[in-house]
């Protein structure tokens, strides 16, 4: 990895990212985007986006139909982008996960279809630029560069799956470098979605907690530039770190549910363990999927255990879930880069929202912000539709 | 280029003509575009014209599943095509004796739940259906049919225009070439719904609206049953600010050889002379037979695109051809194309 950028509601860029993370600060807030005044919960870690500062350059014409997904993605795109050094290609794959695209304009196509059925103004742009493969499109166009467009929309595995499936092309020389990462904007569909199944917190999110009640949801973007070492060395880049693993399961139990015991994230686990030549022993951190439900902290938890044995007890881990949220399909790509920062400048990150840990939870929550020597992490995402998938990093010296 | 050396081992259809490979075998044979039915559009006293899936002769075996009672029609046109495909092979994956994966594309995906549920979120949130909303993700079909198959394997959705499903083509033949699962199936499947009908209208007032599934089934094994040889699919060209739909489509055919009076060529031209332009110029110089199953079955995006490569596969099996080449100049995302050849004709080594 050579380039990262990242969007949380902790702020814009890897340097506000990074001291929010380090100290474990939350970010949540009424949700402004939406009428959330009938629904049960009304909070969410909405992004600050600054409303006139485009973050890349688009053309005057394409400036007014970027919307908040989109933004996000571009913002991020370029912080990798520079931050990788990288120039203009011809076939440059650009892979990304999400989950709904620029929902909130296919939200407005909808109202307006059945408000004014007879009016087609702004129809076709909404109808055009809501499609996640447009908002990919405008990012290719941002930074001036062209090659295939792949999106993967594995629910909440998505970032995940996106950056392992750029990594296995790099691996197996299709391609030299890829752009990566994942995106998804806070959308009143999502929003009510999730309420209606009675999934967010009412309260506080806690992930692990024994009194947690719930998730809370939460909107960003970030990009990762990978690339060989080869084409990196050459020309002397600064790496950031490495992906040494990826692991891919399905779970068949149910739509919304994990297995109570895991089975489908062990096997994500140990396959990513496998690929990477690394055991439990040597994993420093692990970045939970953790979203703060009842039913995917006790899995997540059983699954842990069952996949470490021993080493569980002294296992450090904590989902950062607690501070922004549950970001959908950014949420894998947005954790590959907070598994970058600890690595990096060699920190944990805490989860500082959690009273009494969860006793089903046999392994060490972080909770205080902490120094640590840090070789390997371990990031899980696990999604709607049993997708299950877990990346491993490793840092680079 | 990806290449590679895999083998089409099953087809499986659902689509305007009824469910099943005959049915639009014969619809494709027959050659008129299919009558059209009316979808009302609220608002409207004029509808919107469809090709729609008619019901099944029979309740499918599948539809008594407890996951796939209430399943949206995408995912039930998903899981005709699929166990169709599979054929006998279905009952060894939840064994575990074979190493299935899966890759679902969709463009419109789940669109007739998710409207449902916005509708219901508009008019009362707190009342919004609880069973509906996991069946607006885009992934809920794969999952499903992971589910039905007892599929623990890989399994990804990918979303985005029409050549979406060529990229899934090429995404299998990697995870077969890489050893990563035995076979692999691949599906394109979308759902009839008023809104998008409604949509289609706003870019191309011809264009009518269809629905269904397409599935192919590959593997690294050539069997007795082997239909064909999937030779290559060529890259994914983007439509960018550098490069425009019609270049897309002319690099992309350039990436696709063949000609001359045995082979076919599957287009992806749906009778719209705007829609069809950059395809059609990019294709000029071909001299073979030309197919286009749009302008009989419909627009149905990624379900199209996969009715083409099983047509192409399927004029192979039936001697009708010697190869066949597909070519997708996607709705507003890449031109991409594929090959297929009769098993064991393949340049390849």
């Amino acid at each position: 990895m050579t380039g990262a950028g990242i969007v949380t509601a902790l702020g814009l860029g890897w340097r506000k990212n990074a001291e929010g993370f380090r100290i474990g600060r939350t970010a949540f807030r009424h949700v402004t985007l939406f009428d959330v005044s009938r629904q049960r919960a009304r909070q969410a870690a909405e992004v600050d986006l600054p409303a006139t500062v485009l973050p890349a350059n688009p053309s005057k014409k394409a400036a007014p139909r970027i919307h908040r997904a989109s933004r996000m993605l571009l913002f991020a795109g370029q912080e990798a982008w520079k931050q990788a050094g990288w120039e203009p290609g011809e076939n440059l794959p650009l892979i990304l996960g999400t989950t709904s695209g620029e929902m909130p304009l296919g939200e407005a196509y909808l109202r307006k279809a059945l408000t004014s059925p007879r009016s087609n103004r702004l129809q076709p742009t909404r109808m055009v630029h809501y499609q996640a493969q447009q908002c990919a499109l405008e990012l290719c166009n941002a930074l001036g560069f062209t090659g295939p467009v792949t999106i993967i929309a594995n629910a909440c595995a998505s970032g995940a799956n996106a950056i392992g499936h750029a990594w296995d092309m790099v691996r197996r020389g299709t391609a030299q470098r890829v752009l990566t990462g994942g995106y998804d904007a806070l959308c009143q569909l999502t929003f009510a979605g999730f309420d209606s199944l009675h999934a967010l917190s009412v309260t506080r999110c806690q992930p692990f907690g024994a009194g947690r009640d719930g998730l809370s949801l939460g909107e960003g973007a970030a990009v990762l530039a990978i690339e060989t070492l080869e084409h990196a060395s050459q020309r002397h880049a600064v790496i950031l770190g490495e992906i040494i693993g990826y692991g891919v399961a399905t779970d068949t139990h149910h739509i919304t549910q994990p297995h109570p015991e895991g089975k489908a994230a062990v096997s994500a686990m140990n396959a990513a363990c496998a690929t990477a030549g690394v055991s439990p022993g040597d994993v420093d951190y692990v970045n939970a999927h953790g979203t703060g439900t009842l039913h995917n902290d006790s899995a997540e938890g059983a699954a842990l255990l069952g996949w470490a044995g021993a080493r569980a007890g002294t296992l450090p881990v904590s989902s950062t879930k607690a501070g922004i949220g549950h970001l959908l399909g950014a949420a894998g790509a947005v954790e590959a880069l907070v598994c970058l920062m600890s690595l990096r400048e060699q920190w944990r990150p805490p989860q500082t929202t959690v009273e009494d840990v969860d006793p089903a939870c046999r392994f060490r929550l972080v909770r205080e912000p902490e120094d640590a020597k840090m070789n390997v992490a371990l990031s899980n995402s696990f999604g709607f539709g049993g997708s299950n998938a877990t990346l491993l990093f490793r840092r680079w010296s | 280029m990806v290449v590679t050396r895999v083998f089409i081992n099953g087809l499986g259809a659902v689509s305007s003509a009824g469910w099943g490979l005959p049915a639009l075998r014969a619809a494709l044979e027959n050659g008129a575009p299919l009558a059209t039915q009316a979808v009302t559009r609220p608002g409207w006293e004029k509808p919107l014209l469809a090709r729609l899936v008619p019901a099944p002769l029979e309740r499918p075996a599948f539809a008594l599943h407890p996951r796939l009672r209430r399943a949206s029609p995408i995912t039930q046109y998903a899981m005709s095509a699929m166990m169709e495909s599979l054929g006998e092979d279905a009952p060894h994956v939840g064994t575990g004796a074979l190493r299935l994966g899966i890759v679902v594309s969709v463009m419109a995906g789940g669109v007739n739940y998710t409207r449902r549920f916005y509708e219901e979120t508009l008019r009362e949130p707190s009342t919004a259906s609880p069973l509906i909303f996991p069946e607006t993700v885009f992934n809920a079909p794969a999952s499903h049919l992971a589910a039905y198959l007892g599929a623990e394997n890989l399994n990804y959705t990918l979303v985005g225009d029409d050549g979406t499903y060529l990229q899934g083509l090429a995404l299998a033949a990697n995870w077969l070439c890489d050893d990563l699962v035995d076979t692999c199936v691949v599906i394109g499947a979308e759902e009839e719904d008023w809104i998008v009908a409604d949509a289609m209208r706003l870019f191309d007032r011809k264009a009518i609206h269809s629905s269904g599934a397409g599935a192919i089934y590959l593997g690294t094994a050539r069997r007795d049953e082997t239909l064909a040889e999937l030779e290559c699919v060529t890259d994914a060209f983007s439509f960018t600010g550098t490069r425009s739909r019609a270049e897309s489509a002319c690099r992309m055919r350039e990436h696709l050889t063949g000609g001359g009076a045995s082979e076919l060529l599957c287009l992806g031209a749906g009778g719209s002379s705007h829609s069809d332009a950059d395809e059609k110029a990019a294709w000029q110089d071909w001299t073979g037979a030309r197919h286009a199953p749009r302008t009989i079955l419909g627009e149905a995006f990624t379900a199209s695109a996969a009715w083409q490569c099983i047509d192409a596969c399927d004029s192979i099996h039936r001697g009708k051809f010697q190869a066949a080449n597909v070519s997708v100049v996607g709705a507003n995302q890449q031109a991409i194309g594929a090959r297929f050849t009769k098993p064991g004709a393949s340049l390849k080594p």
